[in-house]
Parts: structure tokens; C-alpha cells; sequence
């Protein structure tokens, strides 16, 4: 605390977002340990040298230290809990791409299900229309949630961008479906 | 205030003349910022107001959220504009077996700020006067930083005077506002 000069840099942890300082209070100590090590091995030596972990646990009785760790074991526990859950249901939710007939030989394109894949929803539909040139908007669903509609028949060239453009998602939780009539995809 | 995470609400931009208003108004509560306000809050800028729930509203300039506000109470500084400016607001510090409790969104106990640890102002062991001399009365918007650490780690309104604290050492200090890794904290302004 001897520099003057302001406004102050303070660096964050690219994992826990806290300043890494106060990491070790969050649950993904061990991930905020390594990104640190990775990013940033100066700050990492100062912070987890053996001789700053030894001194952090002096000012702390016996007692207090005990209740500390197990609070942090079942915030840590936590923390993998669902993280673990997160990539479960990524890796089950499926991905609709549905074409509606909306008047003969007119179509329009839903697509549902990509908030669970951490994509803005808004900012994903922007793009659509974007890139198609065509109308593009987030309509809510009678079931919940939020889907994209684009103005025409899109359903294949949507395909392909996703997988192209969001590598988070595996193809293979893509779905291409037609709505009424035949139950087949083929643009 | 912020325990859960939040969803921002509607953003919109703010009238030049309640920017003016808000900018006084920050002079005034905080008046050590007076020299970086200029960084802070340019004259000519914009200024967004994004609703939050439960009637607070934030305050930002280009996603770089600035100030909240609960209704019509005291405006409190974000902790990323606290940690560019540490200097420029009252600070108390906790000591290291709080700080566990303030990040998990406890509201600050007296104990915490009196042992040995803990800082307030008028602290013989604080040498170099980084508490500042003049005792701080209820109400007051206090920065709270920890023992061993360098950034701030919560910010909050005190509900008892650092002197009466001194003397009971008992009871809440402080109401919990905005803390490290809450919902305010990990707000996405995309």
C-alpha cells in the first residue's frame, strides 16, 4: 500500500473472479491455485509460498482453524457438486432446431434449448439475423423458456453455424426437426 | 442485500441533470474522491441506470458498474471502483477468522473488528494512520478490509459508532451491503 497512483490495478482471478488474495475463501481453491500458476506465476509464489500459508494459520487458534477447514472442504464439496451437475445436464440437453410451416411453402425456423449451453440467447439470435439476413427475434415458449425464431426456412444452415460457431456444442446434441405433418429433417 | 445472485433489470440512461445530482451528491458523501472524479465520472459522459431487485439501482458508465443505491439511502461505491480507489473512503479492517463469515454474506460483528486483528480508527497498533483518527458514527458507509489481504473485501453501512464498538465489542457492526463474490459482484452487464 505505498503506490499512489491511482486509479489502482487490481487483478482478478480468471476463475472465482475475486481478487486471488481471497480465493482461497471461495470453493475452487485448487482451480484458482492453477490459473494463477499459469497466469500469473509471480503473484502465485507471493500468495502460496509455504511461508505465507504458515503465517495465514498462526493467526488462527487451533480450534478456529478446524472449523475453517471444514467449512471450506464442504464449500468445496459444493462447488464440484455442481460443476459436475452443470456438465451432466450439457452434456444431456439436446439442442432443437424445429422448422414450422408457417403458411405454404413459407417457413419459419425455431430453436430451443441453448441457454442450457451458457449462450445469450439475445445476442445468439442478433447474430442469426445477422448472418442470414433475415428477421430474428426470442419469443417465450408456452412451456418455459425462450426460444429463437428466424424469419425462413434456416433449419440446415443453422446446423451448421452452431456447430461451426459455438464449439461448445457437441454435434451430436443438435436435433433437426420438421413440426406437423412427416417427422423428418431434410431442408 | 445481494446474497443470491441477481438478474439485472432495465437499463436506461441517465438524465444529465440527475448525473449532476448524483455527482455532487458522491462529493459530498466522499469527498477524498473529489481529485479522480474527473476519472471516475467524466462531466461529459453518460451515465446508465440498471434496476436491480429489490428497489436498488446501479449505477454505471460503460458496464463498469460505479455506485448503488438502495431507494433513497446513502450511495455506495462498487467494490471494483473501491479497489481502484482504496484510499478514498473510511476503511475498517476485520481480522482473518472473519472473513470467511463476511464473504459467505454474514453481517460484520463487533468482535471481528476489535481483537487484535481488527482495525478501527484511533487504533494504537495502527502506525500508520491508514484508519484515520476521527471516530465514525452509525450510518456512516465504511470499506471493510481484512487482515493479511490488500483489497477491500466488503462494503457496508455501520448500524453502531466505532467508539460505542469499542466499548461493548458485542453485537452487529455493520450491515452486510455488497461483499466479494456476490450476486452484485458477479453481475454480467453484457
Amino acid at each position: 500500500m505505498v503506490t499512489n497512483v491511482y486509479p489502482k490495478t487490481v487483478l482478478y482471478c480468471g476463475v472465482c473472479t475475486l481478487p486471488p488474495e481471497y480465493c482461497e475463501f471461495g470453493g475452487t481453491t485448487k482451480k484458482c491455485a492453477e490459473w494463477l500458476q499459469a497466469n500469473h506465476p509471480s503473484v502465485h509464489a507471493k500468495l502460496y509460498s509455504q511461508e505465507a500459508i504458515e503465517q495465514n494459520l498462526a493467526s488462527l487458534s487451533v480450534d478456529a482453524q478446524k472449523r475453517a477447514e471444514k467449512d471450506s472442504q464442504k464449500k468445496a464439496a459444493k462447488a464440484e457438486a455442481a460443476s459436475a451437475r452443470a456438465a451432466e445436464t450439457r452434456a444431456t440437453s439436446k439442442i432443437l432446431i424445429k422448422r414450422i410451416e408457417r403458411n405454404k411453402r413459407k417457413y419459419v425456423t425455431a430453436v430451443q434449448g441453448l441457454e442450457a449451453f451458457d449462450l445469450d440467447i439475445k445476442k445468439v439470435a442478433k447474430d442469426f439475423g445477422k448472418k442470414f439476413a433475415t428477421g430474428s427475434s426470442v419469443t417465450k415458449v408456452p412451456g418455459g423458456g425462450d426460444e429463437i425464431t428466424v424469419q425462413g426456412d434456416l433449419s440446415d444452415d443453422i446446423f451448421d453455424y452452431i456447430v461451426e460457431n459455438y464449439k461448445d456444442v457437441p454435434e451430436d446434441n443438435l436435433e433437426c426437426v420438421e413440426d406437423k405433418k412427416k417427422k423428418k429433417a431434410d431442408g | 442485500m445481494f446474497k443470491k445472485d441477481i438478474t439485472p433489470g432495465a437499463k436506461s440512461k441517465v438524465k444529465s441533470s440527475v448525473q449532476r445530482t448524483i455527482r455532487t451528491k458522491v462529493l459530498e458523501t466522499y469527498p477524498l474522491l473529489d481529485p479522480y472524479i474527473e476519472d471516475i465520472l467524466p462531466k461529459k459522459s453518460q451515465l446508465d441506470l440498471v434496476k436491480l431487485p429489490d428497489r436498488v439501482s446501479l449505477y454505471t458508465l460503460n458496464t463498469t458498474p460505479l455506485f448503488f443505491q438502495h431507494m433513497d439511502d446513502a450511495i455506495l461505491p462498487h467494490l471494483g471502483l473501491v479497489h481502484k480507489y482504496p484510499d478514498a473512503f473510511h476503511r475498517l479492517r476485520i481480522d482473518r477468522g472473519a472473513i470467511r463469515f463476511v464473504l459467505a454474506g454474514a453481517s460484520l460483528m463487533a468482535p471481528g473488528l476489535t481483537s487484535a486483528g481488527g482495525r478501527l480508527p484511533n487504533d494504537p497498533e495502527d502506525t500508520e494512520g491508514r484508519y484515520g483518527g476521527k471516530e465514525l458514527g452509525a450510518g456512516e458507509v465504511v470499506v471493510v478490509e481484512a487482515e493479511g489481504k490488500e483489497t477491500a473485501c466488503m462494503v457496508g453501512v455501520l448500524k453502531v459508532g466505532t467508539e460505542e464498538m469499542k466499548k461493548v465489542k458485542k453485537g452487529q457492526a455493520c450491515e452486510a451491503g455488497h461483499y466479494l463474490g456476490d450476486g452484485l459482484w458477479g453481475l454480467n452487464l453484457g
